[in-house]
């Protein structure tokens, strides 16, 4: 008898860790990419990954791990899912060392632990500040063998196009183009899971990787699957500005006491280290006396913001302030930051060790994301293999990692991403493997019509692309479009910007329809597949503005001046998201909130 | 900021399938200030004239972090094999030269295809062959100056930049698994589990094409982004196979 086969779409830390479960339990995979997995956007992480392993005898736990995620979220986290995180947190850092990961170590040989944002435990393991790379390595490596085991396949120049449903709307499969043949194929698989990451590419200039553009998540609302959340956007408060990307400066570094401060007289030009101490205004420190300069990412970007826009006090005049290492130890810097300090180098040209760092928010991270559902027992745990986790409402269609939408609520927790990457990877697996037993016929064992049909309807739109000789170049209108969403949907949002964002994301879409090909050879033509994903990003762009002009308050990284204060009995609830030719269709759920009852969010 | 009056020139090998012939095409992007090779070629997608005044397909090439953790945006820049993101243009010699990396096949213009470095570490089973992904419990201690060594060792991003500058290496024409594969390798015969299967990554690398190929040049250990001491790698892979060579031979 034939045995399913699974799609697996997106080859970073969610990807892989489902392309394991499933693996490791026998099935085939086959391992859709844009890129070898090895180079997926899971190598910028830097700073850790969160359990509470207690290390250091503070009496922390998997409890005080999932109320400080709860917290930090402003409440708006499926409890249950972020509670099983928690619990396997511990057990997820011992399997990624017992695959290698060169984890930093304590006297006694132990795995170290950190400080980070919006907990006052040492919880974050971390190698260097490159975890996120040593991560992605061990996790692909262990693919490789699956791969050399004939159990895994890798299409690694492939981009998502659409999932493939059948006349139930049952997902069957997925559409594809080869990037190198310019070719539209479709695979045929029992489930398919996304794993297809955030869509940071969305803002002009943003920590994440080109790669990011949110593409696939987008291909995937507009065929249907629930999208939620989706106008809570992280921005990270320190990143290194730069022309092509703001690269990220790991909270990892406050993590060890790096310090955050502004010059206190407006216009006081000194160079950093000639203005003496009292001249130095440690507002994190002074506001937040407990947490200091570890409080959430949500309220420390905000803090600059007022500091730097509303007080006019940021270095040079501009949006930026400084973080401060120069007070520790460069052995220490150098063991335990090293990855971040050589990159501020490299691409700064300044020595982090002696200069204190110009800094600044960058949008980085998207809580939001596909809907998925999840099944969970009576103490409110998740139950694993339990076929509804990771679910989208499109049956076969799976979701996990920082493209599903569930584990940080309003805001993520620094060091919780690698976590709940790797946790809905350990529940996709199953879960998948689970819900293939109960179909009655196979997507091999189907007729090709609705595969030949899919690959028509797609090599179509593509020859038509090829044929645009308009005027607009494809790259200009992203540049555009970015630059209205950092300016816009970011830190700090008013209904009538949101109102004209919206309003010049339609004007871009009008501008589409006139585009220049640019490149009409058919062969690796990277203009042509932008064109089409620049479409969709901006269909995910009108949905994140949309759904944040709907939010008349403030939670977690959603801040509007005019709606100031957290509103519960409004607003504690789920935004959904669900497409429309004009324009998205927003409803809300109610929030479960059955293990922890929400309560004012202090860091103070 | 912009400088519109300021340019930079960048001449760039160009090839439009793996089949066809190279030829060089030039451009000047508008400088602006700590801007890199990619914003360069950024620029030019956005306006693909070439110096000419031609219109010409916008240049091709791989890219993703932008921070030199990722591998992808390896290309041959003034003589040397480097990441693109990393190079700094205040920081090079004008006419920027950008050629693809030439011991790979090229795609398309800078975009090759390093498919080869990948089996290769399959061929040497670079991984810890761990017994589930189920919860056992912690895993072995390791004191920290442990952690120290391994660490370097474990940052290869498979650029493809040492194997560029190897001379024994060339993916195309020669069976070479090439240093960074021969790193990877040690990295997992120190790693204190996947020690336990030492002796068949040392069988791997005795093969055709192994160690044996290495002409201990060092080119290797000179371009490589992250600083991994391959060279030491790969000296202390040599001692290990003359000894599994001389057991062998004596038992």
């Amino acid at each position: 008898m034939a045995k399913p086969n699974f799609i697996v779409v997106g080859g970073g830390l969610a990807g892989l860790m489902t392309t394991i479960k499933i693996a490791e339990a026998g099935y085939s995979v086959d391992l859709i990419s844009l890129m070898p997995v090895r180079r997926s956007h899971s190598v910028c992480a830097q700073g850790g990954i969160n359990g509470a392993v207690n290390i250091r005898g503070e009496n922390d736990s998997p409890d005080i791990h999932f109320f400080d995620t709860v917290k930090g979220g402003d409440f708006l986290a499926d409890q249950p899912l972020a509670k099983g995180m928690c619990y396997a947190a511990p057990g997820i850092i011992y399997l990624l060392d017992r695959m290698g990961v060169a984890f930093n170590r304590t006297p006694e040989g132990n795995l170290d632990f950190r400080r980070f944002g919006g907990t006052l435990y040492h919880r974050t393991a971390f190698a260097g500040a490159t975890t996120g790379q040593q991560m992605l390595y061990a996790l692909d490596e262990q693919v490789r063998r699956f791969e050399a085991a004939g159990l895994v396949r890798k299409f690694e120049h492939h981009d998502f196009l659409a999932p493939v449903l059948d006349e139930r709307r049952t997902c069957r499969g997925i559409v594809a183009l080869d990037l190198w043949e310019m070719k539209v194929v479709t695979f045929r698989g029992d489930a398919v899971v996304m794993a297809t990451g955030g869509p940071g590419g969305i803002y002009r200039q943003s920590t994440n990787s080109v790669l990011n553009t949110g593409s696939a998540a987008a291909a995937a609302y507009m065929a249907g699957a629930r999208y939620a959340n989706p106008e809570f956007i992280q921005v990270h408060p320190t990143a290194i500005p730069g022309e092509d990307k703001l690269r990220l400066m790991s909270e990892s570094a406050r993590g060890e006491g790096g310090r955050v401060w502004v010059p206190r007289n407006k216009g006081d030009n000194r160079p950093p280290r000639e203005i003496p101490e009292e001249d130095r205004w440690y507002f994190l420190e002074e506001k937040y006396p407990r947490f200091k300069n570890l409080v959430p990412r949500d309220i420390a970007s905000r803090e600059i913001y007022d500091v730097c826009v509303n007080k006019g006090l940021g270095v040079g005049g501009g949006l930026m302030v400084y973080l401060d290492l120069t007070h520790i130890p460069a052995e220490t810097l150098d063991r335990k930051l090293g990855g971040i300090l050589e990159i501020y180098e490299k691409f700064r040209g300044d020595d982090p060790r002696k200069e204190p760092m110009r800094i600044f928010p960058a949008v980085h991270y998207s809580m939001g994301g596909l809907w998925v559902g999840y099944d969970a027992d009576d103490q409110g745990m998740p139950i694993v293999g339990s076929p509804a986790n990771q679910a989208t409402n499109i049956r076969g269609l799976y979701a996990a990692g920082e493209v599903d939408h569930q584990y940080h609520g309003a805001n993520r927790l620094g060091a919780n991403s690698l976590l709940s990457c790797i946790y809905g990877g350990m529940l996709a697996g199953p879960a998948v493997i689970s819900y293939s037993t109960d179909l009655d016929e196979l997507a091999s064992e189907l007729p090709s019509t609705l595969f030949e049909q899919e690959e028509r309807r797609w090599t179509e739109r593509f020859e038509q692309i090829g044929r645009m000789d308009g005027t607009e170049n494809a790259y200009e209108i992203h540049y555009e479009l970015g630059r209205w969403m950092v300016e816009n949907v970011t830190i700090v949002r008013d209904n009538a910007k949101l109102r004209e964002t919206e309003n010049k994301i339609l004007e871009l879409r009008e501008r589409w329809h006139r585009l220049n090909v640019l490149d009409t050879q058919m062969w690796a033509n990277q203009a042509v597949a932008f064109a089409n994903q620049l479409w969709n990003m901006l269909e995910l762009a009108r949905l994140i503005t949309v759904a944040a002009e709907a939010r008349n308050e403030s939670r977690g990284a959603h801040y509007k001046p005019e709606f100031p204060e957290r509103d519960d009995e409004n607003w504690l609830k789920t935004t959904i998201a669900e497409y429309s030719p004009d324009g998205p269709k927003l409803s809300y759920e109610p929030v479960d909130t059955s293990l922890i009852r929400p309560v004012a969010r202090k860091y103070d | 900021m912009a400088d519109t009056d300021r340019k930079v020139h960048l001449k760039i090998l160009r090839q439009d399938t793996p089949a066809s012939r190279p030829y060089w095409d030039e451009f000047e992007v508008d400088y602006s200030a700590g801007m890199n090779v990619i914003s360069c070629l950024m620029a030019i997608q956005r306006n693909p004239v070439n110096r000419k005044g031609e219109r010409v397909r916008p240049v091709v090439w791989e890219c993703n972090c932008l921070e030199e953790v990722c591998g992808a945006c390896s290309m041959v820049i003034n003589g040397t094999p480097r990441q693109a993101c990393s190079c700094l243009v205040d920081k090079v010699t004008q006419p920027i030269e950008l050629r693809p990396l030439s011991k790979f096949p090229v795609l398309r213009d800078l975009m090759v295809d390093r498919q080869a470095m990948f089996d290769a570490f399959k061929k040497v089973k670079a991984w810890v062959e761990i017994d589930g992904t189920h919860d056992l419990g912690p895993g072995p201690q390791m004191p920290q100056h442990e952690q120290e060594k391994l660490y370097p060792l474990t940052r290869c991003m498979v650029c493809g930049c040492c194997m560029e500058a190897c001379p024994q290496y060339d993916s195309l024409r020669k069976p070479f698994i090439g240093p960074a594969t021969l790193n990877q390798a040690h990295r997992f015969n120190v790693d204190r589990t996947g020690k336990m299967t030492k002796e068949e990554r040392l069988r791997a690398v005795m093969e055709k094409g192994g160690i044996q190929d290495c002409g201990n040049a060092q080119n290797c250990v000179r371009v490589c982004p992250k600083e991994i001491p391959i060279t030491d790698s790969i000296a202390e892979l040599g001692r290990e196979t003359t000894k599994l060579l001389l057991k062998d031979i004596f038992g």
